[in-house]
Parts: structure tokens; C-alpha cells; sequence
């Protein structure tokens, strides 16, 4: 505005005439349009500095080393009840039958389900493969033990699993996305809200990263696992089950399996723990890939320590030596079950 | 004898008109094929398949049946359904354009939209007037198609129904994702150069600012090819020259700028029925061989333009080959999808259409930038830093329109029952990096990479070894190896590597069996160790 311009370039301008003349000539400015205006311009002065002031931080924090927080699981464990076994051992012909006749054996599903409960059953579908293989738990084992659980009066079950290969893929090739159609159970697939950090004081599972979300509203947690070989800790069974409500980044994990699997025991203390033995993957896991890996055994094992249900299928199922498998004797140790299953409370029997 | 039947088609046409507007008409049929196209790229996901037609514009899409017939002098599976839109246009130009195109449908939308300014008739009627930059997209599709005859298949670049597949999948549908999270996805997707294409939206959409329908006037080939063979066209808008009165009223809202206020400009003509409803004089209408001296038939392209964009289409093929990236210059990240043909073959076949990244259940398909050179751009590659091969998933070669990506099974995929003789297919090979490896160099137990393997035998096997540790202690782990001959380059051990910037072990193309001059071993992993023993076992 205060260049000086030379009118006659621009005689048009309807600034340029006003800007020759003098000062005086200009219209006053009014009180009122005075005030409004420096009081428009002070109050975003006043606006800024209260803004930068509110928004300041004048430390620095050290990134990656802030104090961590997690939340506390709760014990979904029922109170044991005298006489009644707490490990049972069933052989038979088909998964129904057998889990049947072990949960009986157990003194029945209405031992540890109520009229009412929310059921949170954890299948373990880590990897996109068919049921045959072995490598996922079978969709009759969790039709089985749904019906049971419906059958003691609970009003909803929800199934969910953070798997290794794709989780759509999984559940539906696993077919437990079908009980879950047939049987209107929820299937919460593992999404990225779902997940909350879990606080933990594990010999090395301190602060991680947990799939939450179905254990938000459960009541009863029941572990519904296959009995596996898996590569580097031996066995997948019941423990290590609890891998799948696990994310972030669980590769780490194999830097201290038996510790990690050690402490699943003491993150979860699930209502029962139900160990499929129909069909059993003796090799080439945790993930199989042909029927030859897989030995019928036709046995279920249902309990409430899943020390004493892994130390069973490892000797008896996987048919091994309990001396090499260290994560049971790491959780035995530490008090968080018992693997000497003969000196439990336990039933046998044939379905 | 069969003219006056003709005759009488038209006239029932006029009488329709009568009864509905040929505008709601109109607007009916964009509504409903631009929802169908919507349908069809939202369902592309596991959870929603159940053998819906998800490619079906693709399939449509003549010029990709066309420019793939020239490349490969075969027609794919479904591409044969680009008849039922090939005679269509024959018989009545290009109605495509304005009734059924989704990407079409999208800018007349848009233009409609941003072309509020142009309110005042005046301005709304020269915006609608010929312009010579509408030649352009004829040099364009020539271009194409010269390199389409050396085998180097380009017309996925621009061709609308591939641009909006691609847009969809890999640009608008992840960034919508990340607003409104699981509306498309379980777990959020990412891909390599989604930016690139995203601004490619955008821009050309922003250009019906500068030019109404600029996308479709200017830039589309498969529009320049409907528009060359509806120089054939058997019926046309026709002005009757006694009735007119040269308001060019008729211009105010034609789509395709195709000059209905004199002589027809028949190839640009999207027979949107507009200058017909706006003529106030009913001096225009939708007529059965009409006479040829009040018609422009052919596009107008001066021939040395035209020279130009063949010799730019050969620039394709020629500076795109020659670069070496289809040759022994490959990269080793050029890991294709499995089924995919051979690189040159792939090259006549992809249209870059990016239906197969769309479906992937892993996100491991990624738009090549210029991994695959020149010619590979926006082609799928994996990136197992992101995903990996689902062992017992074909879904990409479902959806491929071309077969690029063969339809195969899952029996042939992974080589069981009838294919054991064959084995499976593989996609490149595992390599590790001992100097990243945690129970190679660092003394730390690992081996998840064996966890995850899953052919049975595993192709990564461990060999238990005790070493002295620095701080003088012993420590057992399990180094891992690679047995090649099982090895199917699926991924899943280099995506799941704790060393996730660049993992310890990476696959990379060599061993690929889609290639002969890319196998690693001889006789193609027959003698493998294990194989024999478990053979021996049996």
C-alpha cells in the first residue's frame, strides 16, 4: 500500500487518487470500530500465548523407555471341590463321546459353568490348514465342548485367536468359522483395537501386548487345544495355547520359549483346559502339512492345571520323555501347576 | 426389406422417451452399475467371496480382450465376455461411456459437481464445444497398441476400468481404512507407491475443473477405441438441419463434446441423450442410418500425431525391453504370484488392474513401482516385509481377468494328488543372512522361521550345536539351513524373522519354476536328502 505508484500508469485505480491526497481526508475511524478491532487483535494475542502455554512441554521424555502400564488379568479358576478329580483322561472313538465322557468325568460342565456365564473358548487356529492335518483344533472338539457348555446354561460363548497366517483364512479353512455360523457362537477376529497392553510379572513376559477385547465382558475362560509337535519347545498343548492371545511381536518370543510358555501359566488361569488327543500331529510342527504326520490316539484329556494335562500329553500322547520338555518343569517349579499328574486327584475312563 | 423393422425400433425408442425420460433412464443405469462396480470391488475379500463375478468389468472391458488378443493371440476364460459390450457399441457408439463406464459415471459426477462455476450458459455451451486436444487420446491408445503388437501390454496405465480397479484397491479403500478402521479390512493394508496412484486420482478427477469429462475427452484409450468403432455405428443422434436454429442449446450439457449443433462428431459422441431433451426446437434425434454427409465418421487424428504416439508405444517395448528387467537384468525381488506365467509372457498379459492385491488375504501383493521395470509398472510383486504366500490360498489367480495369473488349484499350487509328480509351485527361494541371524552370529536360540515353514517335510530344518558363549558359558541352540529342493518361496519365514527391517532370511526369484532359465536346481529338487529318506521310509 505505501509504494509509491505513479497514477498516471494506472489512472484507473481507484486507490490511486485517495492515496495522492492528504491524510486528513481520510474518514475517521470510530470508537467503536477502534475497540473492536484492537480488542479482536488482543484477544487472539492473549489466545496464542494461552495456547502455546497450555500445549508447552518443557521436558523431554527419553523415547522407548516410558513408564509402562498394562492391565491385570483376571482368575477365572472355579474353587475346587473336594473329592472330585481335577485331571480326567477319556478314550474313544469320536470327539463328541470322548469329551463328553470326560467333562463327566469331571463331575460335569455344570461344575464349572453357571446359568448365565459369558464363555470365552480359546481354539488354537495358528495356521490356515484343514482339520485333518491336525495342526488347529478340530471343529468337533469345539462343537463338542459348546454344546456342553450351552447344555450348563451359559448365555453366550465367544471364540476368538490371534493366528500366525491370515486370520480369515484361518478360521475358515480350519472350519471353526462354520460351528461358529452353526452354533451362533461370536468370533471376534483379531483386530487392531482389540488388542490392550497386559502387565505381567513373568520370569520374562513383563509388559506385552494383548488380544483383550474377548475378555471383556467373559465370566469363564475354557482352552481348547490339539496336542502338537512344535519345533523348537517341543510341544504345543494346553500352555501354549495362550501364545494365540498374545500380539506385538511374538517372534521374539523364541529367544526364551520355555520361559515365554512358562508363563503363560502364570498369565492365565483358565477355567478348564480340554487337551484334543483323537488326532495327534507327532512331527513336522507346530504345522504339519500331511496326513502322515498324524497318529490317531483317541484320548481327551480335560483339567484344570495345564501342567498336569501337558505333562500327561507329552509322556502319553507325544509319547516322550518329560525330562527334555523345560517349560513344565519351569511353570512346576515355580509353583504354577503340577506335572506329576499321578499324584493328583484324576479319572480315567472309556467312553 | 429389414429397414423399416429399424424404423419401427427406433420409433418404439421415441415413444419409450415419451413414458420415462431417457435421462432417468440414464441416471438409473449409472446409479446402478456404478453401485455394482462399488459391490464388486468391496466384497473382493475372503470373508465375502462366493464365486461373485468380482472381474466382470474387466471382462467386459473390450479393449482388454482386444490389446491381450494381439499380445497373446488367445482370449482368456471371461475376457470373452467383452462381446456382449463390443457389439453393443457397433450397433450404437459409445453408449459405454455414459451408461455403464463406473470411472465414466465418476467423472461425470465429479464434473458436474465442480462445473458449478460454469453456471451461466454462455460459458456452460464453449466448455462443450470440440476441442483438437480430444485427438489426443486416439495417439495415446496407437501408442498402445504398438507396443502391445512387440508383446509389451501398456494399455493398463490408462484404461479406465484397470485405473479405478487399481485406484480402488490400493489407494482409496486402505486410506478410507485407516479413517474408518475394519471396514475393509481385519487388519489394516499397506501398499508400496499407493500415493502415486492416489494423486493419479485425484489430479485426473481435479481436471473436470479445467475440462468437463477431461479423464474421458482426452486421456482414455478404451474410450478412443469405442470411439473408432462406433464410426460403424448403425444408429446416431441426427439434426434435423430445417428444424435447427442454431442456438447450440444442445451443447449446454453434452458430455462427450461431440458437436451435435452441426455436423455429428460421431467417435466422440457418449450418447447421453442430453441435446436431444435440451433442444428446444425438436430438432434432434436418436436415428437408424442416418445420412453419412451429416456425420464427421472417423476420429480426426492428423497422421503424423499419430506417428508420434507409435513410435512413443514402441519406446515401451523397445527402451522398456531393452532395459533388461524381463531379461538377465531381473531383479531379485520380482517374485510374481503363484501361477503367474513367465516375465515376457506376464508382460503380455497383465493389464495392472491389481485385482489380485485387492483379494490377497495377506497383503504380500504389492504395485511394482520400477522393481519390474519400465513395462512391470503398478504389476504385483511380493513383499514379504509385509505379507507372505498363504500355502493353501489361489485367490489371486481367481480373480485375474488375463491369466497373467493362471487359474490353478490348490492341488496344483502345492503339488498333491494328481501333481506329486510335478510338485508344487514355487515362487523363488530362501537364502539366509548368517550375519543377521540370532543363532548364527549373535548366540541367541531363534528358529522361527522353521516354526512357520509349511510344506511337510519343512524346507528349513535346525542342527542342534553347542558353543561357548563370550561370557564363557555354554549355550545349546538350533542353527537353521535351508534345504532348497522343498523350499516353495512363500515368504512366511522372512516375514515372521525377528529382524523385521531386513530379515535374516529373505526369498528372493531364483528357483522359480513359472521360469526355466530361473530354476536353481537341476533336476528341480528331486534329489533332495530328505525326500529320498522319507521315500526309503515308505
Amino acid at each position: 500500500m505505501s509504494t509509491p505508484s505513479d497514477p498516471s500508469q494506472n489512472p484507473d485505480a481507484p486507490g490511486a487518487p485517495d492515496q495522492a491526497a492528504g491524510a486528513s481526508d481520510q474518514p475517521a475511524v470510530s470508537r467503536r470500530e477502534f475497540l473492536l478491532r484492537t480488542g479482536a487483535a488482543g484477544a487472539l494475542i492473549a489466545g496464542s500465548a494461552a495456547t502455546g502455554l497450555k500445549l508447552w512441554q518443557p521436558n523431554h521424555f527419553l523415547p522407548g523407555f516410558e513408564a509402562q502400564k498394562g492391565l491385570q488379568l483376571p482368575d477365572f479358576r472355579i474353587t475346587s471341590a473336594k473329592g472330585l478329580p481335577s485331571m480326567a483322561i477319556a478314550h474313544g472313538a469320536t470327539h463328541e463321546q470322548t469329551i463328553r465322557a470326560a467333562i463327566g468325568a469331571l463331575g460335569g460342565m455344570q461344575r464349572f459353568i453357571q446359568k448365565g456365564d459369558i464363555v470365552m473358548i480359546k481354539p488354537n487356529v495358528a495356521f490356515d490348514r484343514p482339520p485333518a492335518l491336525a495342526a488347529t483344533t478340530h471343529p468337533d472338539a469345539l462343537r463338542a465342548v459348546a454344546k456342553l457348555v450351552f447344555e450348563a446354561g451359559a448365555s453366550k460363548i465367544i471364540i476368538a485367536d490371534n493366528p500366525i497366517n491370515s486370520p480369515t483364512g484361518c478360521f475358515l479353512k480350519s472350519g471353526l468359522r462354520a460351528v461358529a455360523d452353526e452354533m451362533n457362537l461370536d468370533l471376534l477376529y483379531p483386530e487392531t483395537e482389540s488388542f490392550s497392553p497386559l502387565q505381567l510379572d513373568g520370569e520374562i513376559l513383563r509388559n506385552w501386548t494383548f488380544f483383550h477385547e474377548p475378555f471383556k465382558k467373559a465370566t469363564k475362560v475354557i482352552g481348547v487345544a490339539p496336542c502338537k509337535d512344535h519345533n523348537l519347545c517341543h510341544a504345543s498343548m494346553t500352555t501354549k495355547n495362550w501364545y494365540g492371545l498374545l500380539g506385538g511381536r511374538r517372534n521374539q518370543f523364541h529367544q526364551q520359549i520355555h520361559s515365554i510358555v512358562s508363563d503363560f501359566a502364570l498369565m492365565m488361569k483358565p477355567t478348564l483346559v480340554v487337551l484334543d488327543g483323537m488326532n495327534v500331529l507327532m512331527r513336522n510342527g507346530p504345522t504339519g502339512g500331511r496326513l502322515s504326520d498324524v497318529k490317531p490316539m483317541g484320548t481327551v484329556v480335560a483339567g484344570t492345571d495345564m501342567i498336569s494335562v501337558d505333562s500327561y500329553g507329552y509322556t502319553h500322547l507325544l509319547e516322550r520323555d518329560i525330562a527334555e520338555l523345560t517349560y513344565i518343569h519351569k511353570a512346576h517349579n515355580r509353583g504354577l501347576g503340577n506335572m506329576n499328574w499321578k499324584d493328583t486327584v484324576y479319572k480315567e475312563v472309556q467312553a | 426389406m429389414i429397414l423399416p423393422f429399424f424404423s419401427r425400433a427406433s420409433a418404439i425408442l421415441d415413444d419409450v422417451r415419451g413414458g420415462i425420460k431417457i435421462r432417468t433412464a440414464r441416471r438409473i443405469s449409472q446409479v446402478f452399475f456404478f453401485s455394482l462396480f462399488l459391490f464388486f470391488v468391496v466384497i473382493s475379500d475372503l470373508r465375502y467371496l462366493k464365486g461373485y463375478p468380482v472381474s466382470l468389468f474387466l471382462e467386459l472391458d473390450p479393449l482388454v480382450s482386444v490389446a491381450t488378443a494381439i499380445t497373446t493371440h488367445t482370449i482368456y476364460k471371461g475376457l470373452l465376455w467383452s462381446l456382449c459390450l463390443l457389439i453393443p457399441s457397433i450397433l450404437f457408439g459409445r453408449i459405454f461411456c455414459n451408461w455403464i463406464c463406473p470411472y465414466g459415471i465418476l467423472h461425470h459426477f465429479i464434473g458436474w459437481l465442480l462445473g458449478k462455476g460454469r453456471d451461466e450458459q454462455k460459458v456452460r455451451i464453449e466448455s462443450n464445444r470440440y476441442s483438437s486436444l480430444y485427438q489426443i487420446k486416439y495417439i495415446i491408445l496407437i501408442g498402445m497398441i504398438v507396443a502391445a503388437f512387440f508383446g509389451s501390454l501398456q494399455i493398463g496405465l490408462l484404461d479406465p476400468i484397470c485405473l479405478f480397479h487399481r485406484s480402488m484397491s490400493t489407494a482409496i479403500l486402505p486410506s478410507l481404512n485407516l479413517v474408518f478402521p475394519h471396514t475393509f479390512y481385519v487388519r489394516q493394508y499397506f501398499h508400496i507407491g499407493a500415493w502415486v496412484i492416489g494423486f493419479m486420482l485425484f489430479l485426473l478427477v481435479g481436471m473436470n475443473v479445467v475440462i468437463p469429462r477431461f479423464f474421458c475427452r482426452v486421456i482414455c484409450p478404451l474410450g478412443a477405441f469405442l470411439g473408432t468403432i462406433s464410426s460403424f455405428a448403425l444408429w446416431r443422434i441426427e439434426r434435423d438441419p430445417h428444424k435447427c436454429v442454431d442456438c447450440d442449446l444442445c451443447l449446454k450439457n453434452c458430455e462427450g463434446a461431440s458437436d451435435p449443433h452441426t455436423q455429428l462428431r460421431k467417435s466422440e459422441c457418449f450418447v447421453c441423450f442430453n441435446c436431444i431433451e435440451d433442444c428446444p426446437e425438436d430438432a434432434l434425434s436418436f436415428k437408424f442410418v442416418p445420412p453419412l454427409q451429416h456425420e464427421l465418421t472417423m476420429p480426426a487424428v492428423q497422421p503424423r500425431r499419430a506417428l508420434l504416439g507409435a513410435v512413443v508405444g514402441f519406446g515401451f517395448f523397445g527402451f522398456g525391453r531393452s532395459s533388461g528387467a524381463a531379461d538377465r537384468g531381473y531383479d531379485k525381488k520380482v517374485i510374481r504370484p503363484p501361477g503367474s506365467v513367465e516375465e515376457k509372457e506376464f508382460l503380455e498379459r497383465c493389464i495392472k488392474c491389481d485385482q489380485c492385491i485387492r483379494v490377497c488375504p495377506t497383503n504380500v501383493l504389492q504395485p511394482s513401482i520400477f522393481t519390474a521395470g519400465l513395462e512391470g509398472l503398478w504389476t504385483p510383486i511380493l513383499d514379504n516385509k509385509i505379507g507372505y504366500c498363504e500355502l493353501n490360498c489361489t485367490l489371486c489367480s481367481q480373480v485375474c481377468p488375463t491369466g497373467a495369473i493362471q487359474r490353478i488349484s490348490i492341488e496344483e499350487k502345492t503339488g498333491l494328488g494328481k501333481f506329486a509328480a510335478e510338485g508344487p509351485i514355487r515362487l523363488g527361494t530362501a537364502f539366509y543372512d548368517h550375519g543377521r541371524c540370532l543363532p548364527w552370529s549373535m548366540e541367541t536360540p531363534c528358529v522361527v522361521c522353521e516354526e512357520v515353514c509349511p510344506v511337510s517335510p519343512k524346507a528349513i530344518f535346525s542342527r542342534e550345536v553347542t558353543i561357548t558363549k563370550r561370557d564363557g558359558n555354554e549355550i545349546t541352540l538350533r542353527r537353521p539351513y535351508v534345504d532348497p529342493a522343498l523350499c516353495i518361496g512363500c515368504g512366511i519365514c522372512e516375514h515372521e524373522c525377528p529382524v523385521t527391517d531386513e530379515a535374516a532370511i529373505r526369498v528372493s526369484a531364483i528357483g522359480e519354476t513359472r521360469s526355466r532359465d530361473r530354476r536353481l536346481l537341476m533336476d528341480g529338487g528331486d534329489t533332495s536328502a530328505v525326500r529320498d529318506y522319507e521315500s526309503r521310509k515308505r
